[in-house]
């Protein structure tokens, strides 16, 4: 550790916002991947004038920077890969401006994705992209990475969320782009910049869409004796035109990990079950519902139970949205896939899976938002076994090859980071790639921030940067 | 047109077959964009062929604008070059099309109606319900970037756009999102296609995703005598629990404007008799769902309309419904017509600003106009000058700097993306210089380094 560049760091944000001991640093060469990489310094910048100033610092003493917020990210977006400075955002974490008339807020990019839409819940509105992690990953993380969740289906991912951003360019320039306003004249740079997974500028503010609540909400579980008949249903919901605001899938594998930790109501003995939530005016939800169960019945669901109030059905969520962490305790470590599907090619894939799985002999569960074809199978295996881990690899390649065969997508949610680089071709002509370098290139000129991320090294050669962890490497999210 | 343009342009017949090119006089007129004639009009039916092509104007340095029906080639600064007229309607195609994933491919010289029609055999839209829909081609309507009255439920197309392919300014095919409703791979290059009037690349084919019809929709007018009456009905919509797919505020001229002949035949519609009245504010709602969420709205509706003293309300069915829709679907080319100098300003404002902004507006205008509001926050007003005389000129400049100036103090972005090309250059048509223009400068030079794509018709000169 350069103890120069150690010293202005410290100048500038005083040493008590600057980690640098090795023991401090192990704390932050993790995300909620199964990837690894250690940052020279840990930083904990409070303003935005404190961004421009380590960006600063960095170009000065050619130091990679990595934004970070919670660390939940899935796929090593906010690991410092070529080590450097890892900025962490948690202290900028001020919700600036509640503007209810007009449904906006500003905020500062640490601020917890829940702490929002709960700041707001009081006027009836609420920030809808809600992921897993809502309760811990930050705004800025959401809109780094173009996170979606559960609610997407309905609600749309973040990019349909966010209006204007003000940011720190790895020049130093502080800028501003869109409005607050809509139809922003000129390029859409946000719609850019959304998804750009932190390589193309540090976030300092943030200004985001607030959605009305609906006036009534209804939560179905329906319940399964095969993965066929639960795949079928949602094939056919979305043929007949349903949209509900969710439809997450649950295998009875992953069903039975969650029962035991949230002790949701799930039935342990289902091949699987469908947890949607129709929502809107009252008189549509009604008959929506009525409708979904319906389709249910119909593709042999052994019972479809309806929440009754709203504790029933905040158990169910809270069931889904722990899932991870509920199968985490069945394994040391998880590796977990986000490849994307057209819905009709949802039946012919989880057969895939499950065959996957028993030719690896690894055990996978799915939970996974059936909806919009988003997949999350989680393959459990040890991670000190480096055989295993090479398999595993295997494994989850098969998968994403599947996916992309079935007219696919390698993510969905969690990005492509350090973990699926290696990947991109399989989607992207260099051509295409080249393209989106260039576009970097031009906001990133140097590849001083958040470096080697996205796109495959052009030198490469499918390289494997996962390393085994040294302890269970379990988070919620 | 220059003597070299000429010259470079006469070798495209072996680029891409002497067929599709032309070099006619009367062919080249109808592709003039503000008096500016190309030296050569292109056919392209192919991304290979569109590749060769813009290949061939990267060599040459000749600048080259692409266009689909050409409805709304209008929008935008005079172009500073103009060599090749890429026509890109021979690229017409449906690639794909799975209603049971409910996404679409198309190449970007499909009409929409073509689009409308295929996806209708499945009970499905795209909501690109733009204007010159009967004319428009997709690709066209994404890079004009005008939006659509159903925005007010569905958003706009970058909410429905999942991917594109496009050609590159050296001559590079090249792709970014893909085909499935979700999907975060690489950057969303094609979001920045939207709207950039084809300054950044040829769009050859677009993803999207597609929506199931409504069971039943339904249309809702309530007429008013003032302006205040109207935001009141409005403003009590707006913080309802009532989700409508359409809502948009109708300034009073309206009505006389859709009730010309020419109006009918732009919306190959008739309006029903009652809808808007001459000199009254309307409101007018769409909305779907079946019998009991439909009975729900009309209800509330007429209650909100009663107690914002409405002067009459009309619930509109069926053919009178779709009839009503189009009208407003179709606001901006029939504004266009009503004047031989129509003017449109577009002002988007936070929503609660919306009275203000269009107040601002009313207020500054020293000639005719009509207003359509949508109830989000963006208002498009149409000054109807009646001849391209000098003092109509004057009148309609000062009217759009005083707009400027009003929209500036309330945080409004104000744009003017149509007006006669004769006062293009002295009219402030992207609205006051934006600060982020360096970031836009930087997106064109990695797209289209050569500055060969539609030069000079962006914002800031780009």
């Amino acid at each position: 550790m350069d103890s120069r560049l150690l010293q202005d760091l410290k100048k500038l944000l005083g040493s008590e916002a600057v980690l640098h001991e090795p023991e401090d640093l192990m704390l932050y060469e993790y995300d909620g991947s199964v990837e690894v990489a250690r940052p020279n310094c840990v930083v904990f910048p409070r303003t935005k004038e404190h961004i421009v100033g380590l960006v600063e610092i960095a170009n000065r003493h050619k130091t990679p920077i990595v934004g970070r917020g919670a660390g939940t990210g899935l796929s090593g977006g906010a690991l410092a890969r070529r080590g450097g400075i890892l900025a962490i955002f948690s202290k900028m974490n001020r919700i600036l401006e509640v503007d209810v008339e007009n449904q906006r807020a500003i905020v500062q990019p640490g601020v917890v994705n829940a702490d929002l839409s709960a700041a707001v819940a009081h006027t009836g509105l609420h920030f809808a992209p809600d992921p897993s992690s809502q309760k811990a990953c930050t705004i800025g993380g959401n809109v780094s990475e173009n996170s979606g969740g559960p609610h997407t289906l309905a609600y749309g991912v973040t990019t349909n969320h966010v209006l204007e951003l003000e940011m720190v360019l790895p020049t130093g320039e502080l800028i501003r782009i869109g409005s607050s306003a809509l139809d922003s004249p000129g390029y859409d740079l946000p719609g850019l910049f959304v998804g750009s997974e932190g390589t193309l500028g540090l976030l300092t503010e943030i200004t985001v869409k607030l959605t009305r609540l609906p006036e009534s909400v209804k939560t179905l579980l329906a319940i399964f004796d095969t993965l066929d008949d639960t795949t079928e249903t949602v094939v056919d919901i979305t043929a007949r035109g349903i949209t509900p605001a969710a439809c997450e899938m649950l295998d009875g594998y992953t069903l039975r990990a969650v029962e035991a930790y949230v002790h949701a109501g799930f039935p342990i003995d289902s091949a699987a079950v469908l947890l949607i939530d129709v929502d809107g005016v009252r008189e549509g939800v009604e008959s929506q519902a009525e409708e979904v169960a319906e389709i249910c019945r119909e593709h042999h669901a052994r019972e479809v139970r309806v929440a009754k109030d709203s504790r029933e059905r905040d158990l169910l969520w809270k069931g889904r949205k722990n899932a991870f962490g509920a199968v985490g305790r069945l394994s040391t470590t998880y590796y977990v896939q986000d490849g994307v599907i057209p819905r009709t090619k949802l039946p012919a894939t989880l057969r895939r899976i499950t065959e996957i799985s028993e030719r690896y002999g690894f055990p996978i569960g799915n939970i996974f938002h059936a909806g919009d074809g988003n997949l999350h199978p989680l393959i459990l295996f040890d991670a000190r076994d480096e055989r295993q881990l090479k398999r595993v690899i295997a494994a989850a390649d098969e998968i994403i090859q599947f996916c992309i065969e079935m007219g696919g997508s390698i993510t969905g949610e969690h990005g492509v980071g350090m973990e699926k680089d290696r990947l991109m071709p399989l989607l992207f002509s260099e051509a295409d790639l080249d393209l989106m370098r260039g576009v970097r290139d031009a906001f990133n000129p140097t590849g001083l921030l958040n470096p080697e991320k996205i796109f495959p090294n052009k030198k490469g050669c499918g390289e494997i940067h996962i390393r085994p962890l040294p302890v269970a490497g379990v988070s919620v999210t | 047109m220059t003597t070299a343009s000429k010259t470079a342009t006469s070798r495209l017949p072996d680029v891409i077959g002497a067929e599709h090119v032309s070099s006619n006089a009367t062919d080249l007129s109808a592709y003039a964009i503000d008096q500016k004639l190309p030296s050569v009009i292109v056919r392209p039916g192919s991304t290979e062929e569109v590749v060769e092509i813009v290949k061939y104007a990267a060599t040459e340095k000749l600048a080259l604008i692409a266009s689909g029906a050409r409805t709304k080639i209008g929008i935008g600064s005079p172009p500073a070059r103009y060599d090749i007229a890429l026509d890109m309607t021979r690229l017409n195609r449906i690639i794909a099309y799975d209603p049971g994933d409910l996404t679409l491919s198309v190449e970007a010289g499909v009409p929409l109606q073509k689009v409308a029609e295929a996806l209708a055999v499945h009970r499905q839209f795209l909501p690109l319900a733009a204007p010159f829909f009967d004319r428009a081609t997709v690709g066209g309507t994404i890079a004009s970037g005008v939006d659509t009255p159903l925005r007010q439920f569905y958003g706009t197309a970058r909410d429905y756009v999942l991917g594109m392919e496009f050609v590159s300014g050296e001559g590079v095919r090249s792709k970014s999102g893909g085909n499935v409703v979700k999907n975060v791979t690489g950057y969303d290059l094609h979001k920045l296609m939207i709207g950039s009037l084809g300054t950044l690349g040829v769009i050859t084919r677009l993803n999207f995703k597609t929506f199931p019809m409504p069971a039943a929709s339904r249309g809702f007018v309530a007429t008013f005598e003032t302006l205040d009456r109207a935001f009141k009905m409005r403003n009590r919509v707006a913080q309802s629990p009532l989700t409508p797919m359409t809502f948009d505020l109708l300034s009073p001229r309206v009505a006389d404007i859709f009730s010309s002949q020419r109006a009918g035949q732009l919306t190959s519609s008739t309006m029903p008799a009652g809808v808007f009245s001459s000199g009254q504010w309307a409101l007018a709602i769409g909305y779907s769902g079946k019998d009991n969420v439909l009975l729900r709205y009309e209800a509330e509706l007429r209650r909100m309309a009663a107690e914002s003293s409405a002067a009459a309300v009309i619930v509109l069915e069926d053919r009178d419904r779709a009839a009503a829709f189009a009208f407003k679907r179709e606001f901006i080319p029939i504004a266009l017509e009503s004047s031989p100098a129509a003017t449109i300003v577009k002002i988007s404002v936070l929503s609660a600003r919306l009275k203000d902004a269009l107040s601002g507006a009313i207020k500054a205008a020293q000639l005719p106009w009509a207003a359509m509001a949508r109830s989000l926050g963006v208002i498009f007003f149409a000054l109807l000058p009646p001849d391209l005389s000098q003092a109509s000129h004057r009148q309609l400049a000062s009217t759009t700097d005083q707009i400027l100036a009003a929209g500036g103090l309330l945080g409004a972005n104000v744009t003017i993306p149509w007006c006669p090309s004769e006062w293009k250059s002295a009219l402030k048509i992207w609205g006051p210089e934006r600060h982020d223009l360096a970031q836009m400068q930087k997106v064109k030079k990695v797209f289209d380094p050569l500055c060969i794509f539609s030069p000079g018709r962006f914002m800031g000169g780009i």
